[in-house]
């Protein structure tokens, strides 16, 4: 069980590093959580998120081109690791073992209330 | 128009951010700034980045208190003390001269900082050192107040009686003298006092043997251990019976540990009981006026909370209220003299204390810090010098990435590694050296090994000597600009080697001041041994007088007469070149009632004036043909002239109310400070034991035979105690011991200085000489002379030097003319001394550079334009 340890908001973002595929660096993936799920995410939080996944060896880093927005900085591009990719089938696997588990009963409460 | 978001939280956040992580965050920041800018505007642009800037400061974010940068910094450090290292040894003439040049400043430092802590611990063995007082006092003689510390033998008693509760001890002692112990056949003679018994727990003695009441006894004496092993090797000391003096036997009562060299108490090896004194004495106890006679010290230790002007001023009449009426004129005040100021604050001039040895230690302290200034120097001025080699290297580095902190931690490793070195050789200098000026400071100073303290202060100052030997070249180099450095057109204008030639100035003022002090010492020294001593001190021999030797006084001198070893000898009150009696109680025809006088007055044999060889300048000699000479007095010049009489010869002088004739007047003789004008003094003829005999070796014979013969001599008629004899002319060369030393070291600090000086003009001369490599060849192409080039030169250091002789002169005049104010008989300062040191230093530079600039101008100009 706590062979890949992945957070809720890491998740979130680990996905979205996926979803963005190539693309996927600091301002983008902030872009597309927030249209995604409609939440604001603060650079803070997403870097912190960041560099905690980096640590973990889920993703990894590139530096990117310079664009004349980022004044001279590089962009800082992120990929999934194999390792990655293993943290987030265990989880999604635990997640749909539980979905099947739950009893039709329990989720018809709603339709009948 | 670009809008940039809050430049304070941008920094703000570069500062707080991880190191390594504060590119591409401020990357996607500025990215999403630039957005907002566009769609919100600025304002609320500005707002959201401030807001992510706060939001930013989480732990992962923030970086961490120790970076790993600190691991860098230590590799940086090191490959800075690489590439000095590196820079040392390719340049090894100069490294020479910097690390050879800072040793020996720093040996000096070395050796006068342990001769200064070696002062300013003197007495500080003592545990009780903080409350141990010697009672002095002042009295005032002829208007002026004089300054004494023998007290009468009743006074501490007296201030035990009637001040007794501020004081842990008062004790009374005698003088330290010779004392003669006979132990069997063998017979030793050891310097000691007679002491009151506190003075054990006084002085915290070690007691290793016997015990501690041991003074209490009456016939007992205590013995050092380095006397006790002298006398009784291996035996048990104690309760073993010595004869002291010839006269009495006392009992070894306990043994204590020796008292070492830097204090006022190391020549006390023997001490016996004050009680024996007395009993010894017994004249003592019969005087008229106990106080009337100050012949003993007292010393005391106050108790733990007494504070020592306090007491001071409680017992400053102590004497004055016990004095017979007419004796209140000489206003006797006592006071306490702490320990702490024996050493150092032993001079008074009119009552008040002025000081003494701690000038000699300012004096010497601050010549120290000259001396490794100089070296300092040196170091400087080398470094930047040759600036312009390392310009490049500079250059590099801050194109590379180096800030100039950076650069400036460089250069000061460097010259903190040159110190480093040069402290490890100034080690061995001080270590070979510290036999040699021992014997010069008359010290028994060594290096302690052991003392953590020591390498902690040594090295302490090594490294204040780097940073203040580094800090102008390291300020200097580091400030050349990289793109002017390395594109090659960065020279060094004229005032870039100012500051290098005030320093050269500042070195040569210094080096000059000391050779011109060190010519005045000698020079003074010289005058007052040159001074007319009135008396013919060669073939004159001294030794003491006992009261088997004075018994046998006729029969002596007639067998050293009539074997023709001796011209004629005498007994003496006092040593011809010192005044161990003056007396009071002086009165004759029109004398100022007010006026107290105090003599020289010197009871001897009737031989006296002819085995001295005074010259009679009115009246006769004393002579055994005139039995009234036993109240007849001889005065000298200056004392005929004080007392203002117009014809001396045959008027009479009251001496304690009895009339002596004044029988002749003698030429002023020379017997104290050879500094001072001769005081009025006179001779009476005396029956009783006297203190000195002289004696008048026959000049014909050589003075080893006749002193052979002399010592047979007496040995024959005493043999209880052993002859020792000192000639007076080696008496009254002691007298300079104190100019001798400084002078001597003078004269040493003035020629290290001038060679300090001199290392670093030679480093100078050749670099500029290699500096102007290609200038020299193309003037030699052109026809120019060895001579025309030598000049070029030389020209500029000549200057320098003729600047330094003129700063040198003004100031050494003024000080030097100050110094000389404290010797009322001192030699002018005349104009050749100035000349010729200035014309010394000239001659020495022009030497030092010569060397360089010779060697340049004679080097084939081929090689030299060939080069590149």
């Amino acid at each position: 069980m706590k062979k890949y340890q992945l957070g809720e908001f890491e998740e979130i973002v680990i996905l979205t590093v996926g979803v963005l595929y190539k693309e996927a660096y600091g301002v983008s993936i902030k872009k597309e959580i927030e249209a995604r799920l409609s939440r604001s995410v603060s650079m803070g939080a997403l870097h912190t998120a960041l560099k905690r996944l980096e640590s973990k060896g889920y993703i990894k880093s590139f530096d990117g081109e310079v664009t004349e927005d980022r004044a001279g900085r590089p962009r800082k591009y992120f990929q999934i690791t194999a390792l990655g990719k293993k943290a987030m089938e265990y989880s999604r696997s635990t997640r749909d073992e539980l979905w099947k588990s739950i009893p039709k009963v329990a989720l018809d409460v709603k339709m009948v209330g | 128009m670009k809008s940039y978001p809050p430049k304070f939280f941008l920094r703000f956040f570069r500062w707080f951010c991880h190191p390594e992580m504060v590119a591409h965050i401020e990357g996607d920041m500025m990215e999403l700034y630039a957005e907002r800018l566009r769609s919100t505007g600025k304002r609320k642009a500005d707002i959201k980045f401030i807001l992510d800037v706060v939001l930013l400061c989480r732990p992962g974010i923030i970086r961490p208190i120790t970076l790993e940068h600190n691991i860098n910094q230590y590799a940086m450090v090191k490959s800075y003390f690489k590439v000095g290292w590196r820079n040392m040894l390719r340049n090894k003439g100069y490294s020479a001269i910097n690390i050879s040049g800072l040793a020996i400043g720093m040996a000096v430092a070395l050796l006068i900082g342990l001769w200064v802590f070696d002062e300013l611990t003197f007495n500080k063995h003592f545990k009780n050192y903080d409350r141990i007082v010697q009672v002095m006092q002042h009295q005032t003689y002829n208007g002026e107040i004089g300054t004494q510390v023998s007290n009468p033998a009743v006074m501490a008693e007296e201030i035990r009686n009637v001040y007794g509760s501020d004081f842990k001890h008062v004790l009374q002692s005698s003088w330290n003298f010779s004392h003669i112990l006979t132990y069997g056949e063998n017979i030793f003679a050891d310097p000691g006092s007679y002491f009151e018994p506190g003075v054990i727990d006084m002085l915290s003695l070690n007691i290793v043997h016997g015990t501690k009441d041991g003074l209490k006894e009456m016939n007992s004496i205590l013995l050092s251990e380095s006397v006790a092993k002298k006398i009784f090797g291996n035996e048990d000391p104690i309760n073993k019976m010595l004869r002291l003096d010839n006269a009495v036997d006392v009992k070894v009562t306990a043994v204590y540990e020796d008292i070492p060299q830097n204090t006022s108490f190391r020549e006390l090896k023997i001490i016996m009981p004050w009680s024996l004194y007395l009993s010894q004495n017994a004249w003592i106890q019969k005087m008229n006026d106990p106080w009337d006679s100050n012949f003993t010290q007292t010393y005391a230790q106050l108790n733990e909370n007494a504070d020592v002007e306090a007491v001071s001023r409680r017992i400053k009449d102590v004497k004055f209220n016990r004095q017979q009426e007419e004796d209140k004129r000489y206003k006797a005040t006592v006071f306490l003299h702490p320990m702490g100021k024996w050493h150092l604050y032993s001079d008074f001039k009119d009552g008040i204390n002025t000081g003494g040895q701690i000038d000699n230690v300012w004096l010497f302290s601050i010549t120290g810090i000259f001396v490794l200034l100089l070296a300092c120097i040196n170091f400087m001025n080398l470094s930047t010098a040759r600036s312009e080699k390392r310009s490049k290297e500079v250059g590099i580095r801050k194109s590379i990435g180096s800030v100039r902190s950076q650069l400036i931690l460089q250069f000061f490793s460097e010259s903190i590694l040159i110190a480093l070195l040069a402290f490890v050789l100034a080690i061995g200098l001080g270590f070979l050296a510290l036999p040699a000026f021992n014997t010069v400071a008359g010290k028994q100073i060594t290096i302690p090994w052991n003392l953590p303290v020591f390498w902690l202060i040594g090295l302490g100052f090594t490294l204040i000597t780097g940073l203040f030997a580094g800090v102008y070249p390291a300020l200097f180099l580091s400030s050349f600009h990289p793109v002017k450095v390395l594109k090659g057109s960065f020279k060094q204008g004229r005032m870039a080697s100012l500051p290098r030639q005030v320093l050269v100035t500042v070195q040569f003022t210094i080096s000059i001041v000391l050779i011109i002090g060190t010519i005045i010492v000698y020079k003074q020294i010289q005058y007052a041994q040159g001074r007319p001593m009135g008396y013919t001190v060669d073939g004159l021999v001294t030794t003491d007088v006992n009261p088997e030797r004075h018994k046998h006084f006729e029969a002596i001198r007639n067998e050293l007469k009539s074997s023709n070893a001796i011209v004629e000898m005498a007994e003496s009150g006092s040593p011809i070149t010192d005044v161990w009696n003056t007396n009071g109680g002086f009165d004759w025809e029109g004398k100022d009632p007010n006026l107290a006088v105090d003599f020289p007055n010197n009871g001897v044999t009737h031989e006296y004036g002819k085995t001295i060889g005074w010259q009679i300048t009115a009246g006769r000699d004393f002579s055994r043909d005139f039995a009234s000479d036993s109240s007849a007095f001889i005065l000298n010049e200056s004392a005929v002239t004080f007392i203002g009489l117009q014809d001396p010869v045959g008027k009479i002088l009251k001496w304690n109310n009895r009339d002596f004739t004044i029988v002749g007047v003698v030429n002023d003789i020379l017997v104290q400070s050879p500094y001072a004008p001769v005081r009025p003094a006179m001779w009476h003829i005396t029956d009783d034991s006297e203190n000195v005999f002289i004696i008048r070796l026959n000049p014909d014979k050589s003075a080893q035979e006749s002193m052979a013969k002399v010592k047979e001599v007496f040995t024959k008629f005493d043999t209880t105690s052993p002859f020792s004899s000192t000639f007076v002319d080696e008496e009254f060369a002691s007298k300079f011991g104190n100019e001798k030393r400084i002078g001597t070291l003078a004269a040493f600090f003035a020629i290290l200085a001038v060679f300090i000086s001199c290392l670093g003009l030679f480093g100078l001369a050749s670099f500029v000489a290699e500096q102007r490599t290609k200038e020299i060849g193309i003037r030699k192409v052109m026809g120019a002379s060895v001579r025309n080039l030598w000049q070029l030169l030389s020209k500029d250091f000549v200057i320098l030097v003729i600047i330094s002789s003129a700063m040198a002169i003004v100031f050494s005049y003024f000080f030097f003319t100050n110094w000389l104010q404290s010797y009322e008989y001192r030699t002018s300062v005349s104009w050749w001394i100035f000349a010729s040191s200035a014309a010394g230093a000239l001659v020495i530079t022009l030497v030092t550079v010569s060397f360089q600039a010779i060697k340049a101008a004679t080097s084939n100009p081929i090689n030299s334009l060939r080069s590149e």
